[in-house]
């Protein structure tokens, strides 16, 4: 066990975290030089295009050492994402240290800090990394005080690496054998085995990862799920090298997987304990924690007819993910569809181009929400996730809405406007921290439904980019909220209602139209967008009918370039959806959920 | 309704003398490729012998063919004469610039055969002249009308542009009333468009012009239609009209019909038995081709039964003949459409054939989405 290290790479979004792991893998030669594609645990297109990390995925690396001993070490992934942070605090439970990796130009950010607490949480090794020195930005003195200041370690300790370049990557390998402990725990005990991680494989089912703390298990033991008691006989275990390598065991200290006939992702649970059915644990890993899905949007296929293939392709999602839960759900104006529950927007955004994408559907999403408790005046509790649910308002005695605490860090200068943008959207309890001169960590208790509208995006411009944010759920507190219908020609459009707070409802409804104006594509007819609350209209906005649409010349050289062009709009038209005399576009149905145009 | 399938052949001459900054038709402003680019054409010709039927119907355009000096376009001529079959009535058309009609060119077009003219007018006022960057006066223009009249060309069309910054209701029909006192056997209107690769376009993103706005236009369109119609010209597509319908250009016609062409020259179209071709866009690369002994073809399609249809729709909802029922499958196009099309008034069907109404000649680019 002491050749056996366990360790993850945490790291802001965009510092460089797949990057260093790419060349980890490359060094201990586990994938040879010509067959290596960038960023080889990035599996997916989408982590590739967007930079970040969703499905963690881990590796076991063969590494010798510069004095020539022989070492296992365990890469543990992690998604890089605030709406994954549960899979990250299971991914760091199962390790002994961590890298943290800091970008030389950009310095410390909220995730940086939010991933130290993390790993300080865990009582893990954490040595510094700072990477991309090779940028022509680099500032590695000035990042070097953030680390002392604002993380509080020692920055003398701190690698200075290139993952790009390859530089510094043998340092880091050095340091992990020889800051971070090896594992502890007895083989012999009775087997305690965290999972950190699910993946479904067609041929095999669900193949477990885990770490093991306690005891081992073979190929033959039945093993037992401690949180849902569920007990599966072990087909295989064994290391994930690229691609996985079956053993005849995995023992205490060892990260690797386990195939047990298991047939979804949703069977296991992240956090949950393995134990023998044999010979049981007494008590299960601390730590678990059923992950509840915090915003919730319904997905409508585009084509009524396509129910059923979205049917099909959901359950198939659904084996690869279990945050994800949903279940049936209907409108008037989309027909049959899914209420989704997601982790966050992340995940919904995830959740939506992966169906697209890989699943090959249209659909649309309808504006997301957050879960509301409301008190009824008859002494009734309801909880709400769909605005099609919304109770009648006279009924209402008391409505409660979710909180987070969102910590934002920025350069000094952009306090106001992040102080401006916390109170716009309600936010309470302000906190600040003054971490390094020049630089404040502001702390707020903001209502989650505020983050999904348009949160990051505001951020952003407000901070020129250099605002960093993460969260944690809080608690629900009470909340004066409305439900705002859209209605087109008069017509209310279900899909398109949102619950929001009263004082922004009037505001909220404004954009909501001027949005629709923008997406909504002119008609042979004029187009009324009403926001209406109950029966009072408290917006408007008028689509003028079309008046003119024609060319003047089409001659030789013309006719092919128009036609394409009505193949264009008419495949376009394809993916719009019919509501009354109206079409729109799948993009109107979040339009409504942001504050400014394209 | 002239209803031959003769095909019809197009000569683009790439040469100007200035590039007017609307225009987005291929040509360079300088004629010292003129030579090497004949040589090039007579091959492109001889490559075509034998590939159509009898044509029925020439149109010299560009560019500017009147650029090209008598003897040039004489021979360009006689190598086609040479080559191809044309029909006994040939519509023989050339495009001219009235700064280019002299007395002696008039009667050497006459001579060399054409039986069509089609005079870029555009204006009939040298502020809009100079400001289309049209090289010519109005009196010019005038002077050309007169003479092509009394040197006996019977089949006149001329071309004039509207639509543009600070233009009035009163003044374009200043402009069609002045343009009917010649009383042309064809009239061309049309709409000031910002076409790609144009000065027009990129002073028009910079703010430099400003389009008039669609209520604006849809305003002058109508207009348009209704004062020529008043004045017995027939509105026979959406930016042509004629005195009467033996007038309506024959060779223009075939584009919006589906009938075969061929297209000679630099960017030319090329259409026959359900596929078009197009030649590249470069005189340079154009003779380099034929001077390889190779066709200068920048790219070609073969149009599915589908893209027929479409286009059929597509090309049909910009004439007064419309499209025929007959010829669409009876799942294309749901007869709920065209009942609400009916109702709304944008189209009328009559012998089983769609016509665009006035309504719908405005909704033209947008009528095939609403009714497929």
């Amino acid at each position: 066990m002491t050749n056996i290290r366990n360790f993850s790479i945490i790291a802001h979004i965009d510092h460089g975290k797949s990057t260093l792991a790419d060349r980890l893998i490359q060094k201990a030669g586990l994938v040879e030089d010509r067959d290596f594609r960038d960023q080889v645990l990035d599996t997916m297109d989408i982590e590739r295009e967007r930079g970040i990390t969703i499905k963690t995925q881990s590796v076991t690396l063969p590494y010798v050492s510069r004095d020539g001993r022989e070492f296992e070490l365990n890469l543990i992934d992690t998604p890089g994402h605030v709406d994954f942070s549960y899979e990250v605090s299971r991914a760091l439970a199962s390790c002994e240290g961590v890298l943290l990796l800091v970008d030389a130009s950009q310095g410390v950010e909220a995730q940086t800090l939010a991933n130290l607490y993390a790993a300080m949480e865990h009582d893990l090794e954490i040595i510094p990394v700072i990477n991309k020195i090779d940028l022509p930005s680099a500032d590695i003195d000035r990042v070097k005080e953030e680390i002392e200041a604002d993380l509080g370690l020692d920055s003398d300790q701190a690698i200075l690496c290139s993952a790009k370049e390859g530089t510094g990557v043998d340092d880091v390998l050095e340091a992990v054998i020889n800051q971070i402990p090896p594992p502890s725990g007895h083989s012999d005990g009775p087997l305690t085995a965290l999972i950190f991680d699910a993946h479904y494989d067609p041929f095999r089912g669900t193949v477990v990862s885990c770490r093991v703390f306690t005891g081992h298990i073979r190929p033959g033991d039945t093993l037992r799920l401690m949180s849902t008691g569920g007990t599966y006989k072990v087909e295989e275990v064994g290391l994930f090298r690229l691609p996985r390598e079956p053993k005849d065991e995995l023992k205490a200290g060892e990260v690797g997987y386990i195939i047990a006939g298991i047939k979804t992702v949703g069977d296991t649970r992240i956090g949950d304990t393995i134990t023998l059915d044999t010979d049981p644990a007494p008590d299960p890993l601390p730590g678990f924690k059923e992950v509840k899905p915090v915003v919730f949007s319904s997905i409508y296929p585009i084509s009524t007819e396509d129910y059923q293939n979205l049917t099909d392709a959901l359950e198939k999602y659904k084996l690869n993910d279990a945050a994800l839960i949903y279940q049936k759900d209907s409108s008037a104006a989309l027909g049959l569809g899914f209420r989704c529950g997601f982790l966050g927007l992340l995940h919904l955004e995830i959740v939506q181009e992966r169906l697209e994408r890989e699943y090959g559907q249209s659909i649309i999403m309808t504006v997301p929400t957050v879960e509301y408790h409301f008190t009824l005046t008859n002494g009734d509790t309801l909880s709400v996730d769909n605005p099609l649910y919304y109770p009648d308002p006279v009924t209402i005695e008391k409505a409660m809405e979710p909180y987070i605490r969102a910590s934002i860090l920025i350069p000094e200068r952009y306090m106001g406007v992040v102080m401006d943008l916390g109170l716009e959207r309600r936010g309470v309890n302000s906190k600040f921290n003054y971490p390094t001169p020049g630089r404040i960590e502001v702390q707020f208790d903001l209502p989650l439904a505020e983050v999904i509208y348009d949160f990051y995006d505001r951020l952003k411009t407000v901070t020129q980019g250099y605002g960093s944010f993460d969260y944690d759920l809080l608690d629900y507190r009470a909340g004066d909220v409305a439900k705002v219908d859209i209605l087109l020609n008069g017509e209310k459009v279900d899909a398109l209602s949102q619950i929001v707070h009263k004082e922004r409802a009037r505001t909220r409804a404004l954009q909501a139209c001027e949005r629709l104006k923008e997406e909504i594509p002119r008609h042979m007819f004029k187009i009324a967008v009403q926001g209406a609350i109950g029966g009072t209209i408290i917006s408007r906005t008028t689509i003028p009918p079309f008046r003119k649409d024609v060319t003047a010349k089409c001659y030789g050289g013309d006719i092919s370039r128009k036609r394409k062009l009505l193949e264009k709009q008419k495949k376009g038209k394809k993916r719009m959806k019919m509501i009354g005399s109206v079409t729109l576009p799948q993009s109107a149905f979040v339009a409504v959920l942001k504050s400014e145009g394209k | 309704m002239n209803d031959t399938k003769k095909p019809g052949l197009y000569v683009h001459i790439p040469f100007c003398r200035s590039k007017c900054p609307y225009c987005g038709f291929y040509s360079v402003p300088s004629t010292s490729l003129v030579p090497r680019w004949l040589e090039a054409l007579q091959k492109e010709i001889i490559h075509y012998k034998d590939r159509f039927d009898r044509f029925d119907s020439l149109y010299l355009g560009g560019g500017t063919p009147t650029c090209l000096d008598v003897g040039s376009l004489r021979k360009i001529m006689e190598t086609l004469f040479d080559h191809f079959d044309f029909a006994a009535d040939t519509e023989m058309t050339i495009e001219a610039n009235p700064g280019d009609l002299s007395e002696e060119n008039i009667i050497a077009l006459k001579d060399i055969g054409f039986n069509r003219i089609s005079l870029g007018v555009q204006a009939f006022d040298d502020r809009t002249l100079s400001f289309l960057g049209r090289t010519h006066t109005a009196l010019e223009a005038e002077k050309a009308l007169k003479n092509l009249r009394s040197f006996g060309f019977e089949n006149i069309g001329l071309d004039l542009i509207y639509g543009y910054e600070g233009q009035t209701v009163k003044a374009w029909k200043n402009t069609l009333e002045k343009a009917l006192s010649f009383q042309p056997e064809h009239l061309s209107c049309y709409e000031l468009t910002f076409e790609k690769r144009t000065l027009f376009s990129r002073w028009k993103e910079k703010g430099i012009i400003k389009p008039l706005t669609e209520k604006e236009l849809s305003t002058l369109f109508p207009t348009t239609s209704e004062f020529l119609q008043d004045h017995g010209y027939i509105h026979y597509e959406i930016s042509n009209f004629a005195r009467e319908m033996t007038y309506a250009s024959r060779h223009n016609q075939k584009y919006w019909r589906h009938i075969p062409y061929l297209g000679l020259g630099p960017s030319a179209h090329s259409f026959q038995d359900s596929t078009r071709w197009w030649n590249v866009r470069s005189i340079r690369a154009y003779c380099k081709a034929l001077e390889s002994g190779e066709a200068p073809i920048e790219e070609h399609e073969s149009l599915t039964k589908e893209q027929f249809i479409l286009e059929s729709i597509s090309l049909g909802s910009r004439t007064r003949e419309g499209f025929d029922l007959n010829e669409i499958p009876p799942d294309t196009l749901s007869t709920e459409n065209l009942s609400k099309l009916q109702d709304a008034g944008f189209i009328r069907i009559q012998d089983n054939r769609v016509i665009p109404t006035q309504t719908g000649f405005l909704m033209a680019d947008h009528l095939p989405l609403l009714l497929v």
